[in-house]
């Protein structure tokens, strides 16, 4: 008697059907070969709803196999509820290993952060978009973002970023701040810190971005120019964090979190979790840090 | 008119024609202002111009009059990319020599040629200005637009083109929603100037404003033009505006040209029964 075995197991592995992940692997693709551009895809059901890190499990689920190692950060942090689940959801479903060490994955996927550790050519970093559409605040309907996409017609993103010099004399975006991909598409990076953003520029890892809620997939490929929207006479800054030192570390050069307690006092910690442990340690991993002018 | 004169020209329209609707192969033949108007019978297609062909040379101020209805506002905004033509062609010095039609462009290059090379001041600022923004803003997009990313610059611009528009520069970083009609259509103005285009376009600009601030404007229009030499052409249904404005006028009726020729000429000498008509209506 021939043994079925194909009910054995009560989900397909990665969760998602073949053809389902065929479609996403090859949206996937388009989005490295327009680098910046955002691709529609189906964004199909998930255990979660949409809008809650779907977009970072499809790219994840359709890119992991057995032999991969997974790192799942929130808000640079291993630990937090979030991360934690999804972490056991994946690795439940495609039967990898898990690690929270950096340098170890092969595949991280990530809300909020960029790690501050370097990735390298062998790493992909899935980040989590609640709103790809960078030029949304600006301009409401779909249809006009997308042909304003197509015909480069960036000049009201500029003008918001003019506004918001003129009215505070500074930027007023904390995150997410406008980036130009390959010289061509202004998109937005996901909500990373402006302290993040000059590491997607001609890196050795692969970015992609999903955007469950809103259907949509982004890539930045390994060495690709991306800048900042800047003016030629008010350049793009990152967070200063002048004269504050990590308060579990000591470290300096790193995105902290500010930290109150009860009676008012405020301390500073290294945001990214895993960067932490490692200088806690006594180990110094590989970070490039930019410095405003 | 010699060879010499007739090459110099900055823009050049030939047999631009614009139908709403589903025409016919006898819509124009069945309009114009001999069929005194200008729906087609058959299709119920309206035909707004057809066939407008006229020279436009540098430096020159071209006015187009007419009722309304007469297809003057859907003329300029075909020449300003607004809508798109049924037929004709375009020809604009600054491209390609004037060897290209500029209506058959891609949108890209169309944005890039309105961006840097034309201005448009429409007869409601709304449709000019974005009101979600700053005055400076307002500004600050069209230099943008042009190329200009220097916020010093910018700034250094918008309060020379307030000053000389007579918009207080103390409120240059308010939006135009508190601004009088008048403020906002100086505003405007300056928003459509702000890159020293070679080709400004003027939609009835100003209707619906006060004598004495229609007066500042038409004012301010006439001196950035001689000061700066921009070619215009101005869309009004005021004979006054277009006495004051313009050097040669075409006059519009159920979107046919019915004459054209120097301003002075026809208002003082006109030659079709509804420029006639026209110039005797005159207050």
């Amino acid at each position: 008697m021939v043994a079925a075995t194909k009910f054995q197991s009560s989900y397909h592995y990665g969760f998602i059907d073949e053809a389902t992940k065929k479609e996403i692997r090859r949206k996937t693709l388009k989005a490295v070969c327009i680098p910046g551009y955002q691709v529609p895809y189906s964004s199909p059901e998930m255990p979660i709803s949409r809008g809650w890190g779907t977009g970072g499990l499809h790219l994840t689920l359709t890119l992991i196999g057995k032999s991969d190692v997974l790192k799942i950060i929130d808000q640079g942090s291993d630990a937090s509820v979030n991360a934690c689940h999804l972490r056991r959801f994946v690795q439940m479903m495609a039967d990898c290993a898990v690690t929270f060490d950096t340098a170890q994955a092969t595949i991280i996927q990530s809300r909020h952060r960029v790690p501050e550790e370097i990735l390298t050519n062998r790493q992909i970093l899935v980040l989590q978009v609640p709103q790809p559409e960078v030029l949304r605040g600006v301009e409401r309907f779909e249809a006009r973002t997308r042909q304003m996409h197509g015909e480069a017609d960036y000049s009201k993103i500029w003008v918001s970023l003019y506004e918001a010099y003129v009215r505070f004399g500074a930027t007023m975006r904390g995150s997410g701040y406008p980036i130009k991909v390959n010289r061509r598409y202004i998109t937005t990076p996901s909500p990373i810190p402006r302290w993040d953003t000059p590491n997607l520029s001609m890196a050795h890892c692969l970015y992609l971005f999903g955007a469950g809620r809103e259907k949509r997939i982004q890539a930045i490929p390994p060495h690709t120019p991306v800048e900042p929207l800047e003016f030629e006479d008010v350049k793009f800054r990152v967070e200063e964090f002048a004269g504050i030192r990590c308060s579990v570390s000591g470290e300096s050069r790193a995105f902290m979190d500010e930290i109150f307690n009860g009676e008012g006092h405020r301390r500073h910690v290294i945001n990214d979790s895993n960067f932490l442990d490692k200088l806690t340690s006594g180990e110094r991993p590989p970070q490039r840090v930019f410095v405003n002018s | 008119m010699n060879h010499q004169e007739d090459q110099n020209w900055l823009l050049r329209v030939r047999g631009l024609t614009k139908i709403f609707g589903q025409p016919c192969d006898s819509s124009i033949a069945q309009t114009g202002p001999e069929h005194a108007t200008n729906i087609c019978p058959e299709t119920g297609a309206v035909v707004a111009i057809a066939d407008i062909g006229f020279d436009l040379y540098p430096g020159e101020v071209l006015g187009i009059v007419g009722e309304s209805g007469s297809g003057k506002s859907t003329l300029v905004q075909l020449l300003h990319f607004d809508q798109e033509a049924s037929g004709g062609r375009v020809l604009f010095q600054e491209v390609d020599q004037g060897r290209t039609n500029i209506l058959a462009l891609s949108n890209q290059r169309k944005r890039f040629i309105k961006n840097h090379l034309m201005g448009m001041v429409y007869q409601n600022p709304r449709d000019g200005l974005n009101f979600n923004f700053t005055a400076g803003g307002n500004i600050a997009e069209k230099l943008l637009m042009a190329g200009t990313f220097h916020v010093g610059k910018i700034r250094g611009r918008a309060g020379y083109l307030l000053t000389q528009t007579e918009v207080p520069v103390l409120r240059m970083d308010e939006t135009p929603a508190s601004f009088s009609g008048g403020m906002q259509q100086r505003v405007q103005i300056s928003k459509a100037v702000a890159n020293n285009p070679p080709l400004v376009f003027f939609d009835e600009v100003t209707s619906g404003l006060d004598v004495s601030v229609q007066a500042k404007v038409l004012d301010l229009i006439r001196k950035l033009q001689q000061e700066s030499g921009i070619s215009m052409i101005v869309v009004s249904h005021d004979l006054g505006v277009i006495r004051m404005l313009t050097d040669r006028t075409i006059v519009l009726k159920h979107g046919r040209m019915v004459e054209h020729g120097l301003t002075d000429q026809i208002l003082q000498d006109p030659q079709h029964a509804y420029t006639q008509l026209l110039v005797s209506s005159l207050l």
